[in-house]
């Protein structure tokens, strides 16, 4: 009965839409950058910060922040899309390629998918095609700046082809797999690959 | 047996201006239900476009109203929600709401007192529910309210607080954190541990504490009291998210 | 803890309430990660994000998950190792 019920002169702050070749379906655009969370934003100290990358891996890793700010790192400027339904373009980052972090494990040919844990408890899982060829990096800088706490500072995994629940912010590092091991979000009914231009939000979609 | 949560469409009644920035809107339901202090409605705005947004705000007017319910509403200025109830809304227009909700952050006469309640801004309104039924209880618990807020012009209910202070039992111990009038004899500061050790002890004995209003004054007033001996189960919160 | 936009459990006490068809935050639950037994409107929300996480007060182990799509409803409470709801 109150399905059709519309609030008289009520738009809602969302409505630009931008240039659909941009956004994607479902999507509007902000020129903010919302913070979302599942728990405390960590508090981690640099000096007992790590990432490290296990599992299917010829020679597992682990990085200081010293050295691993130290590796070969580049600027990026992606957009990003939250399943929350907010697009934003042209957000700059700076930080270190997967592949070049992939590259210092030398994968074993089993390995197929990836989980990233995070700080605080946070997983996410993708396809490791999903982070090879320049498509994700780890970052440590926005904007120019160290990257802050609320946004995943320390440092946060970034996939910008994919919904930004896979962009684990406080990452601490990969796991790979040979079997697919839905993350914290997949596991109770979001998408398992979430491609925001087949609006892949809901498992299902 | 209560019925299940639904939707309805209610209808404003009536605005009422509390200061610059909040305003009290009477709403008839036309399913309405007897509430208890400390509960809230949920309301949901739809745009033509299908688009919804929805927040909860606490009810203020004590049950023995019948038929609507007073939601006392700031308007936060990057807000969604709070500036079309401000700006847009006129008595006469109809609002969907759904409650009323709440089944832990309440109080009712039979849970007794006394009553040690911490507001920080808009969260008196829930607070100030819990007041009014108190005014009509028999027994009547004894009450301090504990209330910051930014300047003497942003002090929701002044005047009836201001009235309730012939009430022997109840002892308002107002802050003003931002500016402070001529005259002022109220606290100037923000929430701290002697001043939660005055309303602690102007309190009683094992106080039921309710705290309610931003996120980090909640927090800061629960910690305080617990580390000033209140046991935990005893203090209840409302946080309210981020300040305005 | 000092993130400013954490909740109380309170908040989505009508999506509970339209989920159990009854009001849940005056209810007891046992964490699954400490043992802690306590009301269900103690425990702290973060409801923004992809979905809704509820954690212990104590532990901040998450107890309670909410993940509403246009079709349907996901609950997760693994992490309370029961409820407590008192007859009515």
């Amino acid at each position: 009965m109150t399905d059709r019920f519309v609030s008289r002169g009520f738009v809602g702050r969302t409505h630009e839409d931008g240039d659909k070749a941009r956004v994607p379906p479902g999507q509007y655009l902000t020129d903010s950058f919302p913070v979302l969370s599942a728990g405390p934003t960590p508090q981690i100290p640099l000096d007992s910060w790590e990432f490290s990358i296990e599992g299917l891996v010829r020679s597992p890793m682990r990085w200081s922040w010293q050295e691993f700010t130290a590796l070969p790192s580049r600027d990026w400027t992606v957009d990003i899309s939250c399943v929350t339904k907010w697009t934003k373009l042209d957000t700059r980052w700076h930080g270190v390629s997967l592949d070049d972090l992939l590259a210092a494990v030398e994968m074993d040919p089993r390995a197929r998918f990836v989980t990233a844990h995070s700080f605080g408890g946070y997983t996410t899982n993708l396809p490791l095609t999903d982070l090879l060829n320049n498509q994700a990096f780890v970052a440590w800088q926005y904007d120019g700046a160290p990257l802050e706490p609320a946004h995943g500072g320390p440092a946060r995994l970034v996939v910008p082809h994919l919904y930004l629940w896979k962009s684990a912010k406080w990452v601490r590092g990969l796991r790979l797999h040979e079997e697919d091991e839905p993350g914290f979000w997949e596991s109770l009914g979001y998408h398992n690959r979430g491609d925001p231009w087949r609006e892949e939000r809901y498992s299902g979609d | 047996m209560p019925e299940p949560l639904a939707w309805q469409i209610a209808t404003v009644t009536a605005i009422r201006a509390e200061t610059p920035e909040v305003s009290s809107f009477t709403l008839a339901l036309p399913a309405w239900r007897a509430h208890r202090a400390g509960q809230h409605y949920d309301v949901r705005l739809t745009a033509l476009d299908g688009y919804k947004a929805q927040r909860s705000y606490s009810i203020a007017s004590p049950p023995s109203r019948a038929g609507e319910v007073d939601l006392t509403i700031e308007r936060i200025a990057d807000g969604e929600v709070s500036p079309y109830f401000h700006d847009v809304v006129e008595v006469g227009d109809r609002v969907e709401l759904r409650g009323p909700i709440g089944g832990y952050f309440v109080w009712e006469p039979a849970l007794g007192g006394p009553l040690l309640l911490i507001a920080g801004g808009s969260g008196v309104v829930p607070l100030m529910a819990m007041l009014r039924e108190r005014a009509s209880a028999d027994p009547r618990p004894a009450a301090v309210l504990l209330h910051s807020s930014r300047t003497y012009e942003d002090v929701i209910y002044r005047d009836e607080l201001d009235a309730l202070a012939g009430d022997a039992g109840l002892r308002v111990i107002q802050t003003l954190t931002r500016s402070q009038p001529p005259g002022w004899h109220g606290y100037a500061r923000r929430i701290d541990k002697p001043m939660l050790a005055e309303a602690i002890a102007a309190s009683g004995a094992q106080p039921l504490v309710y705290i309610c209003g931003p996120t980090l004054l909640v927090e800061a007033a629960a910690n305080g009291l617990v580390e000033l001996g209140v046991p935990p189960v005893q203090v209840r919160t409302e946080r309210f998210g981020p300040t305005s | 803890m000092d993130d400013p936009m954490v909740l109380d459990a309170n908040a989505v006490a009508g999506d509970l309430a339209e989920l159990f068809g009854f009001e849940l935050t005056a209810a007891a639950h046992r964490c699954a990660h400490c043992g802690n037994v306590a009301a269900v409107g103690t425990l702290l929300a973060w409801t923004q994000g992809p979905g809704v996480t509820l954690r212990c007060s104590g532990c901040r182990g998450v107890v309670v998950r909410i993940v509403r799509t246009p079709s349907r409803t996901y609950l997760d409470v693994s992490g309370a190792s029961y409820l407590e709801i008192r007859a009515r």
